[in-house]
This record gives C-alpha cells, sequence and structure tokens, in this order.
C-alpha cells in the first residue's frame, strides 16, 4: 500500500521521511494481525496509524479504526497529534476520542453516527460493545490498533480488551489488527496474546542507553527508602538538563521526596509532582506544564510510566531499585524521545541494599538480559464478567459465545467446562444450595441466555471494567475545600485528630473525618506521620534476586561504593551473608519483641507467603506471632515469644499440602477475593454519590469470603482466587522453587540485636498483623488500659 | 468469655456472638438478623451473593440456645431483610427456624426493614416491656426518659488495636445490641447519633472470636 499523495506530499513539506517499519507496516497493511515491537519515541503509533489514514483518504462511510489506550490522557493526545497530518494534508477523515470524561451528549452521538477513528480506553471499549446498539457501530469497523500493549497485558484489563476484541472479530469478520509494544522479553508470547497468526515487526531498537549510579557525597542511609541524600547532586543534575523525570517506586515515597526536595530547592527551579492519589485536576496542571515546558522537572510514579511524548525530557532519574530491569529499560526509555539518541538515566539507591541492587540492575540492562514472568490462561473473573457484559447487549447462544471466547489468546486453552462453569456462576449464582431458580441473573429462553430483569443492564454497565481501586477517602481542606487527593482508608482509620501527613507535597493536619471526606488544614510541622499509599508493588524478577547474591559472595566489593562494600564486609563480620542454594536466618531481639528474620531473596510476594505460613507454625507453636513485614529479600517476623529453632517453621515438606487451610484464612486471600468479586460481579463496586453514608454500610467482603468458605467450600469464585492468589500475591511457586534449592540447609545465627541487613526491614510499609492469640493478648491490654485511663476499673 | 453487668434491676450476659442473656428469666435476645438478605438483593436484579447468611445466623442462634437453655427469645426487630425474604425463605431453614421456635416464647418486636407480621407464628409487638426492661427496636424512639431499655438497629462496631469488632454499647439507662445476622455492617460508634443517644459514661463490650471485652465507648 502507498500512502495518498496528499499525505506523501505534506510528509515531504515537513521535511518527515518515514522510518523503515513505518513503511513496512503500509507494505502489510492488509495482514489480519500485526504486532510492532519499537522503542519510545520511534513513531510508533504513526506507523500503526498509516495503513488506516490511506484507506481512509479514498473516503468511507463509519467507523473505519479503533485506537485503544491504556490511559485517557494518551487517546486525547493522540487526537491531537493525528489531526496535524490530517488537517495539513486535507484528509476528509473525523476523529474522535471517547473516554469517561466524554460528555454525556457526545457519547450519544458518537453511538449514532460514529467517527471514522475512535480513540478510546479498555474500560470505554466494554461499555459501547454491551450496548443494544453494538452491531450496528462496529458492522463496517476495518482496524484495530491497540497501544501499550506491553501494559496492558500485564493487567485483567489486557485480558478484558481481548475478549473485546473476539466481539468484535464477530460483529466485523475480516477485521485486523495492530499492536504496539516497548522492547518485551518474549515476543512471541505477547503476538499470540494478541491473536492468532500475528505477525511480529521489530523496529530498529536505536542506541544502547547511557545508565549509570549517581554519584553522591553522602551515602545511602543505613536503611530506609526515598533518597533524601541525594538530592544536592540530584538537583545539580535538574540544572544541568532541560526536564528531568525523578520516578519513585512508591507514592508515599514521591511524596517525602518531593517535600525535602522543595525545601533544599534554593534556585526557587520549577519542579512538580505526579501520582495516582492526586487529585485529577491537580494531575492535569502538571502534565500540561510539562508539555508547555514551563516544569524543570517532574517527582512520578507509575503514573508516568506510560503516555504522553514530553518531548523535552533529556533526563530518567530511577530513586530506589528498579525491581525489574524490564521496566527500568523502558522507564529509562522515557528520556529522549528522539528517535536514534541515547536515553540517558541515573539510578539512585534508596539504601545501601539497594546499591547492590541497582548495580545488578545496571549490569543486566548493560548485557540487554531483560526479565518477565510468563502469564498464565486468561483469569476466568473477566471472563464472568464479559458474558455478563454480552448479555447486556442482546441474548446469546452459549456455544457460539463459547467459540468465539477461544480465539482470544488468553483464553486460548480453556476448557468448555471451565466456560460453562462461568455461564453457570453469572446465571445462577453457581452454589452448591440452588437458592435462586426465581431470580436467576441470566435466562435460558429458547436457545440463548438473556438477563431476567433488563433494568439490571444500567447496574451491570456501571461496575464494567477491571481496575480494582483501593478503598480510599477523599483529601478536603476544611468542610468543602479544596481536594487535594485520596488516602487509603485504612490509613485514614489510624489518624487522629492533630495527626499530620503528606499529600501533593504539602504536610496536612487531620482535623476529622465527614461524610467520607478527609478533613484537613494547613500544618507548620516538619515531622509529618507518612500516609501509607500503597502504589502497585513489583516483586525483585528472579535475575534481578539471582545476580544480588551473585554479588554477596564476591570476596570484595571493588566496583561497588566503599559505604556499601563496608556495610557487607560489617553484615559478614556480625552475622553472615546469605548464600545462593542455602538459606540464612537470623534471631534478635528488638523494642520489646522477639524477631526472626528469613532472607528468601524469593521476592516480595513468596517473602510475603513465607511470612503467612510460618506465622501459622508459630501460632500453632505457641510463640504468639504478632505480624510480619516482607520485602523482596527478606520477611521480618516479630511475636511475643523468642523463635529458638527455625528449622522446623521451614521444612518444606507438607508445606503444599497445608497451603491450602492455611492460606485460605488470611489477609492476601481476601483481598484477591475482593478483587476477583468485584471483577466478577458479585460485588458492585461502591459509586461516587451512592456510597455508603453512616448504617447503610456494606458489610466486608471477608464476610462472604467466610460464608463462602463455610458453605460451598468448592465455589467457583474461592476456585478463582486461589488460582489468582497462586500465581500472584501467593507466587508459591518461587518460595517452593527458593526452598528447594536450600534442601535445609539453613543457617540460623541467633543475635541480641538487629544485624545491618536486617534494619532496613523495620521502616518498610506494608506490615500484616497475625490474628491470633498474640494480637487478642494485645486487644484485651489496650482495653483494660482504656478502662483504666478512664478510672472504670 | 461473655460479660456480666446490670441494668437497673436486671443481671445480664452479653455473649460472644452478639446475643443477650438474661438468666433470671432464661431469656435470649437478639438483634437484626436480617434473614433474607441476599434473596431480598437477587429479586431486585442485583448480585446473586451466597445464600447461606440465614443457615449461618441460624447456626449460632441454635449454639446460642443450646448454651443458655433459653426459653424465650426475643427477637429486637430487623430479624427479616423485608417481609418478602420472610416470605421467601428456604424450606429447610424455615423448618429448622420453626424447631427453634417449637416449645418456646418467641417475640418478633418491628424493625423498620420489617414493621408487619409474618406467618411465622410467634408474637408481633411493636416493643416488650418485662420485669424492668423495655425491648425496642429502635433506641430511644417513644421513650418516656424513665426505664431501662434494649435496642438494636444500629449495629455499633469499634475499632481495638486497629481492628473492628461488632459491639454492645451500654449506658446506666440503655443498651444497645450488635447486630447478629452474617451479612450486617456495621457503624462506627463514635458517630454522632450513638455519641448523642448514649451517656457520657457510657461503654462498649466488643466482640473479640470467643471473648467479650469492654471498654469505654470511643468518642469522636
Amino acid at each position: 500500500m502507498t500512502l495518498p499523495s496528499a499525505l506523501d506530499d505534506w510528509f515531504t513539506a515537513q521535511g518527515w521521511v518515514l522510518h523503515p517499519h513505518q513503511r513496512a507496516m503500509l507494505d502489510r497493511a492488509d495482514a489480519s494481525s500485526t504486532l510492532l515491537i519499537a522503542p519510545t519515541g520511534g513513531g510508533k503509533t504513526l506507523a500503526g496509524f498509516l495503513p488506516s489514514l490511506a484507506e481512509l483518504a479514498g473516503g468511507h462511510s463509519g467507523l473505519h479504526t479503533l485506537y485503544i489506550s491504556p490511559l485517557k490522557a494518551l487517546a486525547a493526545d493522540i487526537r491531537r497529534n493525528l489531526r496535524r497530518p490530517v488537517e495539513g494534508a486535507g484528509l476528509p477523515i473525523r476523529i474522535e476520542d471517547r473516554t469517561g470524561d466524554t460528555t454525556y451528549t457526545q457519547r450519544r452521538r458518537q453511538r449514532s453516527d460514529p467517527p471514522h477513528i475512535l480513540l478510546t480506553t479498555p474500560e470505554s471499549l466494554a461499555l459501547l460493545l454491551s450496548y443494544e446498539d453494538a452491531p450496528r457501530i462496529f458492522q463496517g469497523l476495518q482496524r484495530v490498533v491497540v497501544d501499550e500493549l506491553h501494559a496492558l497485558a500485564e493487567s485483567k484489563r489486557g485480558d478484558q480488551l481481548m475478549l473485546a476484541l473476539s466481539r468484535l472479530e464477530t460483529l466485523a469478520p475480516g477485521l485486523r489488527r495492530v499492536g504496539l509494544s516497548a522492547t518485551v522479553e518474549d515476543p512471541p508470547a505477547l503476538a499470540a496474546y494478541l491473536g492468532e497468526r500475528t505477525e511480529i515487526l521489530t523496529a530498529d531498537p536505536g542506541p544502547d542507553a547511557d545508565i549509570s549510579m549517581l554519584d553522591t557525597t553522602t551515602p545511602p542511609p543505613w536503611a530506609g527508602g526515598g533518597g533524601r541524600y541525594a538530592i544536592p547532586e540530584i538537583l545539580n543534575e535538574i540544572t544541568r538538563h532541560q526536564t528531568t523525570l525523578i520516578f519513585h517506586n512508591t507514592r508515599a515515597q514521591a511524596e517525602i521526596f518531593f517535600h525535602h526536595l522543595w525545601l533544599a530547592n534554593s534556585e526557587d527551579l520549577p519542579i512538580g509532582i505526579h501520582h495516582g492519589s492526586l487529585s485529577k485536576d491537580q494531575r492535569e496542571r502538571v502534565e500540561a506544564a510539562m508539555v508547555s515546558g514551563a516544569l524543570r522537572a517532574v517527582v512520578c510514579t507509575g503514573s508516568l510510566d506510560l503516555g504522553i511524548d514530553w518531548g523535552a525530557v533529556d533526563l530518567v532519574i530511577q530513586v530506589g531499585a528498579p525491581k525489574n530491569i524490564k521496566r527500568l529499560v523502558q522507564r529509562i526509555g522515557r528520556a529522549n524521545h528522539r528517535y536514534n539518541a541515547p536515553s540517558k538515566a541515573l539510578l539512585v539507591p534508596a539504601n545501601r541494599m539497594e546499591v547492590v541492587e541497582c548495580h545488578a540492575a545496571i549490569q543486566a540492562a548493560r548485557a540487554g538480559q531483560l526479565d518477565g514472568e510468563p502469564r498464565g490462561p486468561g483469569p476466568r473473573d473477566v471472563l464472568c464478567q464479559h458474558i455478563l457484559a454480552t448479555a447486556c447487549a442482546a441474548p446469546f447462544a452459549a456455544d457460539q459465545l463459547y467459540a468465539e471466547v477461544i480465539t482470544a489468546g488468553p483464553y486460548a486453552t480453556l476448557t468448555r467446562p471451565e466456560f460453562d462453569d462461568c455461564l453457570n456462576f453469572v446465571a445462577t449464582g453457581g452454589y452448591a444450595l440452588r437458592a435462586y431458580d426465581r431470580w436467576q441473573r441470566l435466562m435460558l429462553r429458547g436457545d440463548t441466555w438473556g438477563l431476567r430483569d433488563p433494568r439490571a443492564a444500567a447496574v451491570i454497565r456501571q461496575n464494567l471494567g477491571t481496575i480494582i481501586d483501593i478503598e480510599t477517602l477523599k483529601v478536603r481542606f476544611g468542610r468543602g475545600g479544596t481536594p487535594l487527593g485520596e488516602i487509603e482508608e485504612a490509613f485514614a482509620s489510624t489518624l487522629s485528630p492533630g495527626d499530620t501527613f503528606l499529600i501533593g507535597g504539602q504536610i496536612v493536619r487531620y482535623e476529622g473525618l465527614h461524610d467520607m471526606t478527609v478533613e484537613v488544614s494547613r500544618a507548620a510541622g516538619r515531622d509529618p506521620k507518612v500516609a501509607v499509599f500503597s502504589g502497585t508493588k513489583f516483586a525483585t524478577s528472579t535475575v534481578l534476586a539471582g545476580r544480588i547474591l551473585d554479588i554477596f559472595q564476591q570476596p570484595r566489593w571493588p566496583d561497588l561504593p566503599r559505604h556499601t562494600a563496608e556495610w557487607l564486609t560489617m553484615q559478614a563480620e556480625i552475622s553472615r551473608l546469605p548464600e545462593p542454594g542455602r538459606l540464612l536466618v537470623e534471631t534478635f531481639p528488638q523494642d520489646g519483641r522477639h524477631h526472626i528474620c528469613i532472607y528468601g531473596f524469593a521476592g516480595r510476594n513468596a517473602q510475603q507467603t513465607l511470612g503467612l505460613l510460618v506465622t501459622k507454625r508459630m501460632e500453632a507453636a505457641g510463640l504468639a506471632p504478632l505480624g510480619f513485614v516482607a520485602t523482596d529479600y527478606a520477611t521480618l517476623i516479630w511475636g511475643l515469644e523468642p523463635v529458638t529453632d527455625p528449622a522446623p517453621l521451614l521444612a518444606l515438606n507438607g508445606l503444599r499440602d497445608g497451603l491450602e487451610g492455611w492460606l485460605s484464612g488470611n489477609a492476601v486471600m481476601k483481598r484477591t477475593f475482593r478483587n476477583v468479586a468485584i471483577v466478577a460481579g458479585l460485588i458492585e463496586r461502591s459509586h461516587q454519590g451512592r456510597r455508603k453514608s453512616g448504617r447503610q454500610a456494606t458489610f466486608s467482603s471477608d464476610i462472604l469470603y467466610e460464608t463462602l468458605r463455610r458453605h460451598d467450600p468448592d465455589h467457583l469464585l474461592l476456585r478463582l482466587t486461589r488460582d489468582e492468589a497462586m500465581r500472584g500475591l501467593v507466587d508459591f511457586s518461587r518460595l517452593e522453587d527458593m526452598l528447594a534449592r536450600v534442601g535445609g540447609q539453613i543457617d540460623h545465627i541467633a543475635l541480641n540485636r538487629v544485624s545491618p541487613l536486617a534494619a532496613p526491614l523495620f521502616l518498610e510499609p506494608g506490615k500484616i498483623p497475625v490474628d491470633g492469640k498474640g494480637r487478642e493478648r494485645l486487644a484485651e491490654d489496650a482495653a483494660r488500659a482504656l478502662l483504666r485511663a478512664a478510672g472504670l476499673e | 468469655m461473655s460479660y456480666d453487668f446490670t441494668l437497673g434491676p436486671a443481671q445480664l450476659t452479653a455473649l460472644p456472638s452478639g446475643a443477650l442473656h438474661w438468666p433470671d428469666q432464661r431469656l435470649l435476645c437478639v438483634s437484626d438478623l436480617h434473614f433474607g438478605k441476599s434473596e431480598r438483593l437477587a429479586r431486585r436484579g442485583g448480585a446473586l451473593l451466597p445464600p447461606y447468611e440465614t443457615r449461618d445466623t441460624l447456626l449460632r442462634l441454635q449454639t446460642d440456645i443450646d448454651t443458655t437453655g433459653a426459653r424465650v427469645v426475643v427477637c429486637l426487630g430487623d430479624s427479616f431483610d423485608d417481609l418478602a425474604a420472610a416470605e421467601g425463605m428456604d424450606e429447610a431453614d424455615r423448618l429448622w427456624l420453626l424447631r427453634l421456635m417449637a416449645g418456646r416464647e418467641w417475640v418478633w418486636i418491628e424493625g423498620n426493614h420489617d414493621a408487619g407480621p409474618t406467618d411465622l407464628g410467634g408474637a408481633h409487638l411493636a416493643d416488650l416491656s418485662r420485669n424492668g426492661l423495655m425491648f425496642r427496636h429502635i433506641g430511644g424512639q417513644g421513650d418516656d426518659g424513665q426505664g431501662f431499655e434494649i435496642s438494636g438497629h444500629y449495629h455499633p462496631k469499634v475499632r481495638l488495636a486497629g481492628k473492628a469488632y461488632r459491639a454492645f454499647l451500654l449506658d446506666d439507662r440503655r443498651l444497645i445490641l450488635p447486630a447478629y445476622g452474617s451479612f450486617t455492617g456495621g457503624l462506627w460508634a463514635d458517630n454522632t447519633t450513638l455519641q448523642t443517644l448514649m451517656g457520657p459514661k457510657a461503654r462498649a463490650i466488643a466482640m473479640l472470636p470467643g471473648a467479650c471485652v469492654p471498654m469505654p465507648m470511643p468518642r469522636g
């Protein structure tokens, strides 16, 4: 296929020359499915659109191309970028975006009179497909372009989207797909995810990135996170570059860092902050300021991992260990969006352990070694939602829907019984007790399944989507004041009037909770109690963890900064260093509690599971564990009694057998169940304005979980919860691999105080309480103390 | 571990299940059972919740009746999530409930969810006065400022060491019971309504698993 002459002329007038991969996309315009892998700045998106522009130049009636991006902002940005060549070349093409922010009137009009190119998100597409008029809207659709496919494929949003594409394929047979992706470790797997017979096109990756560790006068702290110590050097780098992105792994750390960066910013450099807990207004202001070049730096989190081409960014600073080499490489790609110019990045380890991890990550990135865990089959809670949404559009035949679903990459191996299980759950609840014969959600009428009560469609549509928000509360200055952002409900419940915390870079004082809003005032304090935003936590990859253990085995560490080399030496003297194939366990008293620290290096999730399993065994042994915290390297457990022999607590024998019973009662499983139940449609999400007020408080998903466990232990949602937890939050296989490698070779070191390596764990957020005798003892003590204080006893 | 206390003329016991026992009268009192909640939601076209909350609640009620040997059972209102839920009750659950009722004096106090008689037998009353105690659904409603009152309705809960527990609220005139039903949420005890209703010296009795723990009522 060739470019229409008007477009060709316009490109020539702009001095634009097509990249080889852009040309190749035109050449393959007829391919049924193509995956384009190209670095950031390579004109990937335009490459995806060129065949559409060429075809549309000759005129077309109705919807021709659907573009799907994970970010609403990206859809709007692409619309602006596409309009330039389209309007410049005078092509008769109408381009519109449609997201949750699009007005009701415009959305209605788009359904009756769709544009040629519609830019949208997976959630908006799922919603469109649930309308009765979906067949009419999509009947003439020719092409679908999925942007940032590598990111979508990492979450249920991608699975939902692939199901939507299978639906579209039925509505518009012969539809062609294009996936656009950054560099990934396993392109064929991503191609299979996008669809059968997907061809892979790889663009020239461009020059190697320039990555190094930031040199600082002050060594990183012994413990903690956030990289405050490096502020002078980071400010210096900001002044030496045009625009710097400063990535942090968590929102809380971004907040603290920004606060201190601002205090040290004597030159008043314009610096902003951007993360997912800030109010939309605030984020949009920062984005606009960046685009206009008004900011010299932005402190951010994964919220800026994707999206808009910031253009002028010439330095990326990663504060804290990157956890995963692939994400580091993709993040570095944010710097210098000019193709064929090397990206420049600096790593700032937040503490001494992270010095080692950053060192390992730079080695791996230079060696071009990417990491990533293979994806399991598509999650069935997403399928349940898809079935329900499909019924909202029109009654369907089970055979046909099954045949359609297995054309979606992630569901290619779905069996018919597995599908029927999901259909049965959606229709009847899927309970052993057949309680809802009169009130089924879907009814089989003739050969097709449809909604029993068509009025239910509105509520079902409101609950579409697979992004599960942690329950948060809005934060405002005073009653009805300026919104500042959101904090987790669990964090809010720990606040008392007078407590201070950071949000949006300012310290605020907690005044009270009214109408589900946290009211705050400005505070002058310098030592805030920090908001525990739980951003997504990634586990350090197996590749990185292995490299770290290898570094530990060196006799000396001439490549590492001296302070870190000395710290490792100290650990080796006071205790010892973890080794591959052995398991180091330290025990020591601290703050009046007994602690046990297990260095498994199995990644955060597996270390967390280890915490759950070991505390269960401790509870049974009467050691009264109170809680634990897990990092990528270690699990730290505290309790009322000392552990003198850790070996029996860690015996692999029977660990898997006992896993089920052990895990089922814990908080991780409950959290996973909540996510599964919301996606599958068992729990309707609270909506703004419809949110619980006072006594109408909905009972927690924990109660549903417990009830199902007691009365219907084989229920589909419990099985899905187990599957998901085993793959994700539980990551049992990685734990099992580690314990198998160790094979009982446990080195127990009893110390009289915390070791250098264990110290950072005390400052980790995400402590998990253990519900057991220990906690009951504390709750009773707390109640007694309150009674005494009140003079009641 | 239960918790014994005095309200006016009566020696009472709070049970860790959330039930109230009055040994002198061989009386057991429970509040806000919300039988049939999942059925009601399904009928309205909503999600199909696990249909087990009724038997889950009945199981605990049976245990409490067995251990206390109660001859009188007072259900303090909102026993059914609505009146249709009472009619739509699963047959096995209904027979179970009738077995519990058989041979006992059974009082259904009306609540805002179940204002009206059901066909289950027992006495249906707006409120019940017995040996110096007044039993009603909503505390303080129709109160003459005298006497001693047992009520439900609010589903109070408290925090202890960072965790939520259902709780009884008690002052020198009033006792508010926690919700007994399985699928019931709660209202924090520091809510304004409860703060106003309960006297300044009120205490809360938190229901830890297997133990009732007294504490001062949390104040906002």
